[in-house]
């Protein structure tokens, strides 16, 4: 009766959740596919001339199309990069003792915690002062080290959790540390080498603050900065409906992402390494 | 193939706590040896010093003559068999065997056959593609002694290799790991804290407490010729009892009863000591009933308040309690806390045949086998009547044993 009970309820709250959720992105696709002139002319969700307008006035569009190779560009260097060195870090952490350990991990998590917006002043001038302005590794920069923390995090996680016999083993049977990392600690360490890649570029192709403030002109503006400076077709129309097309657009890779791997996060990979 | 030789081995942690101190001990060439002691004894950080996990912090460690102090472990062509098998689960079994070779950069054919012969050896040919999170126990550890007899390794170091196992699959991988190791005729230390593993596997037993190595042998020599109380009490199931007795000439007044030396050796061995401990395995009592007048001449008999008695059908154990001074009864018990136990009563255990009739509740006649008995010093719980011609004897035993197992090993 209990459970019969309590399964009712944990059905109607994720129904509430996700209908929470959805509708707003529901909305946005519904928007994308209305004719420009629908927008506060005619009522209702479902648009009434379905078309695909939108998505094409968006990939003509300089602006997006330059806007979405600065996206992707910028995205997959960052998290290339970062993860890269968050891997390292982490695996020292997770393994070495050394002084300052904690106060690395707490390190990082300041910087995690710290309010982007009051580095965004200071960071303008500077950059601007060394050419970094407006340019591609102007943003990734930021972008890495604000992502960092949390992948550094995450993957010390993980890197604990793999035993250390599974290293000493790999070291008796003749590899050296850096073997022994890669044939057998970062094969394990993969599930949570791909989520610290997939939240780290989640937040770079995410990012707005960075991405208005340091670029001013197609050179290194991302999407969610370029939307902003959306036309629409003609001067006379708004750009809602093109927006809403090129916000479809942009989150696409982050569905296709998350399903792609979603297994491979909740992998448990570890089981059977050792007993039990 | 190669003998390891530690000299004064010492590992002090950062607290300076020494976890091994000072321990000497040869492994011959091709022998098996067994690192026993209670737990937290220093046995396996012993076995991580020799395979190089664990730096020394003293001392000289060599193998095959040379000393590899400073010798990273993948240098030191030793292999290993972890407790918790440490198997790569992303590889399959195959390649987890292979894993030694691959890193050695072994010709891919070469390596197919030997990973062939190991799996075959072992009986692992049709879980080759399988990965290791879909064996049973037995199987990955079998897969982790595969990893280890590989490849041409001069030693193999397992630590406690079957704690994971039941006690059925334990037996029957301890006669394996036994005849492998005798067929490939190499180097062997095995760490364990079980006694059978360690009686019935090793050439010799190395037996450690608190870090300090207290008595190297041949497992009969550790049963029948302990050096002191320490090695006494831990060698035998159920242990040795200890029975406080007050000296007075060549006799003794334990709280059991009266008896007496007959052995002059032994007598000479009190050395004038007013209190000694007296060490009587439980299989040197018997019902006094049960055995031959003449028999019964050559030990003493005593009567005795039997408090339990287990009947397990091919023995039957009998508990007798007995009060103790507190200063003996304290020692008594830390000693058997030491050994991982806890007894809570000073009382005799004795094994009686099982046909005895004896009663619990009642006064009985016991029969000491007052030959075999052991008397140590309470204070150093060094054992006064060790007997060194029985010892010399003995090695010679287990070195002829060893040689007809080896002979019958390879010869197949």
């Amino acid at each position: 009766m209990e459970s019969a009970r309590s399964k009712w309820l944990w059905g109607v709250a994720s129904l509430l959740i996700l209908v929470w959720t959805v509708f707003p992105i529901l909305w946005i696709v519904m928007l994308s596919f209305k004719q420009p002139g629908e927008v506060g002319n005619k009522k209702g969700f479902l648009p009434a001339d379905w078309t695909w307008t939108n998505y094409e006035t968006v990939f003509k569009t300089d602006i997006f199309t330059s806007a979405l190779i600065n996206s992707i560009g910028i995205s997959v260097i960052a998290t290339f990069v970062g993860v890269v060195f968050a891997t390292l870090v982490a695996y020292a952490i997770a393994r070495l003792e050394f002084p300052g350990k904690k106060l690395i991990l707490s390190f990082a998590l300041a910087i995690a915690m710290f309010p982007v917006v009051s580095l965004v002043g200071p960071l303008f001038n500077l950059w601007r002062d060394i050419g970094l302005y407006d340019t591609w590794p102007g943003l990734i920069i930021p972008y890495i080290s604000f992502a960092l923390p949390l992948a550094i995090w995450t993957l010390s996680a993980f890197f604990r959790e793999i035993p250390w016999e599974m290293e000493q083993a790999a070291q008796v049977d003749g590899a050296t540390t850096w073997q022994a990392f890669r044939k057998v600690i970062v094969p394990l360490a993969a599930p949570g080498v791909f989520t610290a890649a997939i939240l780290t570029f989640f937040f770079c192709w995410n990012d707005f603050v960075f991405g208005i403030s340091l670029t001013s002109s197609d050179a290194a503006r991302p999407v969610p900065a370029a939307l902003a400076f959306f036309t629409g077709a003609s001067q006379f129309e708004q750009p809602t409906t093109a927006i809403c097309a090129a916000a479809v657009v942009v989150t696409i890779p982050v569905v296709v992402i998350v399903l792609a791997f979603q297994r491979r996060i909740v992998a448990g990979l570890t089981s059977g390494a050792v007993k039990g | 193939m190669a003998a390891i030789t530690m000299k004064k081995i010492v590992k002090r942690y950062g607290d300076g706590f020494p976890a091994v101190n000072e321990v000497s001990l040869d492994v011959r060439d091709g022998e098996f040896m067994i690192l026993v002691g209670p737990s937290g004894c220093g046995k396996s950080t012993l076995l991580r010093m020799i395979v190089g996990l664990e730096d020394i912090t003293s001392g000289e460690m060599l193998i095959g003559g040379k000393v590899v102090n400073k010798v990273a472990p993948r240098q030191r062509n030793l292999s290993m068999v972890f407790q918790n098998y440490a198997l790569y689960p992303h590889l399959t079994v195959f390649e987890n065997i292979a894993f030694p070779l691959r890193l050695a950069k072994t010709p891919d054919d070469e390596v197919q056959r030997r990973v062939k012969e190991t799996a075959e050896l072992l009986e692992l040919t049709e879980h080759l593609d399988r990965k290791p999170a879909n064996l049973s126990g037995g199987q990955r550890q079998r897969v982790a002694m595969g990893r280890a007899i590989v490849r041409q390794a001069d030693a193999f170091l397992f630590d406690e290799p079957l704690s994971n196992l039941d006690a059925k699959l334990r037996g029957q991988m301890r006669t394996e790991i036994s005849r492998l190791q005798r067929r490939l005729g190499v180097t062997t230390v095995y760490v364990t804290h079980d006694q059978t593993e360690a009686m019935t596997l090793g050439d010799r037993v190395a037996v450690l407490r608190k870090g300090v190595l207290q008595q190297v042998g041949s497992p009969r020599e550790l049963y029948e010729e302990p050096v002191n109380l320490f090695v006494a009490g831990f060698i035998g199931s159920p242990s040795m009892n200890f029975l406080p007795a007050s000296v007075d000439g060549a006799f003794l007044d334990t709280p059991l009863g009266r008896f007496e030396l007959r052995d002059d050796r032994k007598a000479g061995a009190l050395g004038g000591r007013e209190v000694v401990l007296v060490g009587v395995r439980p299989e040197h009592f018997e019902d006094a009933s049960l055995i031959g007048e003449e028999k019964k001449a050559k030990g003493a008999t005593v009567q005795a308040r039997v408090d339990v008695t287990e009947w397990l059908g091919n023995e039957q154990y009998a508990y007798v309690p007995y009060e103790a001074p507190a200063d003996v009864a304290a020692q008594l018990r830390d000693l058997s806390r030491e050994l991982d136990g806890d007894q809570l009563r000073t009382q005799a255990v004795v094994a009686l045949d099982a046909a005895s009739t004896i009663k619990p509740g009642g006064e009985s006649e016991l029969w000491i086998d007052t030959a075999k008995v052991h008397l140590f010093d309470p204070a150093t719980g060094e054992n006064l009547t060790r007997d060194e011609e029985h010892v010399a004897q003995l090695n010679q035993l287990a070195d002829e044993s060893r040689d007809a197992h080896r002979k019958a090993h390879r010869g197949d």
